[in-house]
């Protein structure tokens, strides 16, 4: 990829290569390193503060704060993505009456902050916190679905619809046996993408006070004292990273391995229109 | 209805308070974005693997942690922000440019192999093939996508407002809180202000994704 914008490298600009990582790794390390000073200096790596994860309870409220990040992500993801199709269906639908009033309501979803829908659900609707986290996650998720898959539809070959429909299947018979699992199938990295999203979502829950685990965070460092926020913080970061960079590792890998068996291949750049990433 | 044109000016201010913070954020991020897409392709491995591992933990990183640290954690380890906009701002900018250095990447692979190869040939240097001949032509490709990460932006925004800084969000959980029997009416106020915003971006999103369509 990248030797397309250069030539391979003779011995002289590998040299100078050469030089560059290492004063590259001179000034990045250095800025590590002062960093890190700085935070020792704050006493940051005192080791009476990092003994407080061997109090078993904090583990307990890590491991329910994760339990209620993925609870959030689980119940949101298996609601909003048939919600997704079914947009999607009336997004595509030739009958304008149903078609126009989908496409105004996505743009409503699409165009606004999940955690003003949070919020509105949790206020209006006075519902618990975690209906409410859910209730956002699945309104604007479903929208990105629906859009996905709307994309995936509209890249398939017209020859496909066609057929479908002179073996006599009706429109939405051909949508739904011929059209919407080739696109489902094609944007797969795309969707399990947006997975990662609303994961990542999830922990607007702390906004609308949701016992998720940035909210745990802060519980215990309200409880032990301002001194543990840090290690906490720092351990809680980690954790969401780490389940986030899990799930995007799946996407990639979805997507090689589409991209070798699908005949069509899957599509690698997010379409146009979706929204990018959060 | 009345609630909205009752606190009109408070609408007014957190609009353009939103305003201002997606338009810091987005300029510092475009910038820093670009440089760490260019770093992302260039020779030198260092500077390679440094915009991987930012690129790569930033975008996993849900932004309420951005948020918390620079707005908490940060003043704990004794560097203190005059005013929480500007931990807005940092956290805002740094989550942003890691999408815009992956979208201008990705722009960067789309040029044309011909291109790099033809400008090497007339004997440019690294750095001038990025910034004369593939950087103008992979920014063309990745405006569509670049608006769209500016659109999640404003939306990302409104993360500011639970972290003390009133901006539209910010000021939409004061008034509800203040106007309780009209909270539908305050939040669909907060609603229309961001919608005024996103809503033509994305309109402006499909036109130049329909012109550049045709120009390639």
């Amino acid at each position: 990829m990248s030797s397309v914008l250069y030539d391979v490298p003779g011995p002289k600009a590998r040299r100078i290569s050469l030089i560059g990582s290492i004063i590259g790794v001179i000034v990045i390390g250095g800025l590590l390193v002062l960093a890190v000073m700085t935070l020792a200096q704050q006493g940051i790596f005192d080791p009476k503060r990092w003994a407080v994860f061997q109090i078993p309870d904090v583990w307990v409220l890590i491991g329910n704060g994760i339990g209620a990040t993925l609870a959030a992500a689980a119940v949101a993801a298996v609601i909003a993505f048939p919600l997704g199709l079914l947009l999607c269906l009336m997004r595509i639908s030739g009958n304008a009456w149903i078609r126009v009033p989908t496409r105004i309501v996505l743009e409503f979803l699409r165009g606004m902050p999940v955690v003003l829908m949070m919020l509105f659900v949790l206020l209006v609707f006075a519902t618990s916190s975690f209906v409410a986290v859910v209730a956002g996650l699945v309104l604007y998720n479903s929208a990105i679905f629906a859009e996905i898959i709307r994309a995936g539809v509209q890249s398939l070959p017209k020859g496909q619809r066609e057929a479908g429909l002179a073996i006599g299947l009706t429109s939405f018979q051909s949508r739904l046996t011929i059209e919407l699992p080739q696109a489902i199938r094609r944007m797969l990295p795309s969707l399990v993408a947006q997975l990662v999203v609303l994961l990542k979502d999830t922990s607007l829950g702390y906004i609308v006070a949701y016992g998720e685990l940035l909210r745990a965070v802060q519980v215990m460092a309200d409880f032990l004292g301002p001194q543990y926020l840090f290690p906490v913080f720092f351990v809680a970061a980690a954790i969401y990273i780490a389940i986030d960079l899990a799930v995007s590792r799946l996407a990639i890998w979805l997507e090689r391995r589409g991209s070798k068996r699908a005949a069509g291949g899957v599509a690698h750049v997010p379409v146009a229109g979706i929204p990018a990433a959060k | 209805m009345d609630v909205i044109i009752e606190n009109l000016p408070q609408y007014w201010d957190g609009f353009l308070r939103t305003l201002f913070l997606s338009v810091v954020s987005g300029i510092i991020a475009l910038v820093f974005g670009t440089v760490l897409a260019a770093a992302r392709v260039s020779p030198v491995a260092a500077l390679r693997g440094f915009s991987m591992v930012y690129v790569e933990i930033v975008r996993n990183t849900p932004l309420t942690i951005a948020f918390f640290f620079a707005a908490v954690v940060l003043p704990r380890l004794g560097i203190t922000f005059q005013q929480f906009e500007v931990a807005a701002i940092i956290a805002l900018s740094a989550y942003t440019s890691a999408f815009i250095a992956e979208a201008v990447r990705s722009g960067v692979n789309s040029v044309p192999v011909g291109q790099a190869e033809a400008a090497r040939s007339i004997g440019m240097k690294f750095s001038q093939v990025l910034s004369l001949i593939i950087l103008p032509q992979a920014l063309r490709t990745v405006i569509p996508p670049l608006i769209n990460i500016l659109i999640a932006l404003v939306k990302n925004s409104s993360v500011a407002g639970a972290f003390y800084v009133l901006e539209l969000f910010g000021y939409g959980k004061q008034l509800a809180n203040a106007n309780g029997d009209a909270v539908v009416w305050v939040l669909i106020g907060v609603a229309f202000f961001y919608l005024l915003i996103t809503i033509p971006l994305g309109y402006l999103a499909n036109v130049v994704e329909r012109k550049v369509a045709i120009a390639r």
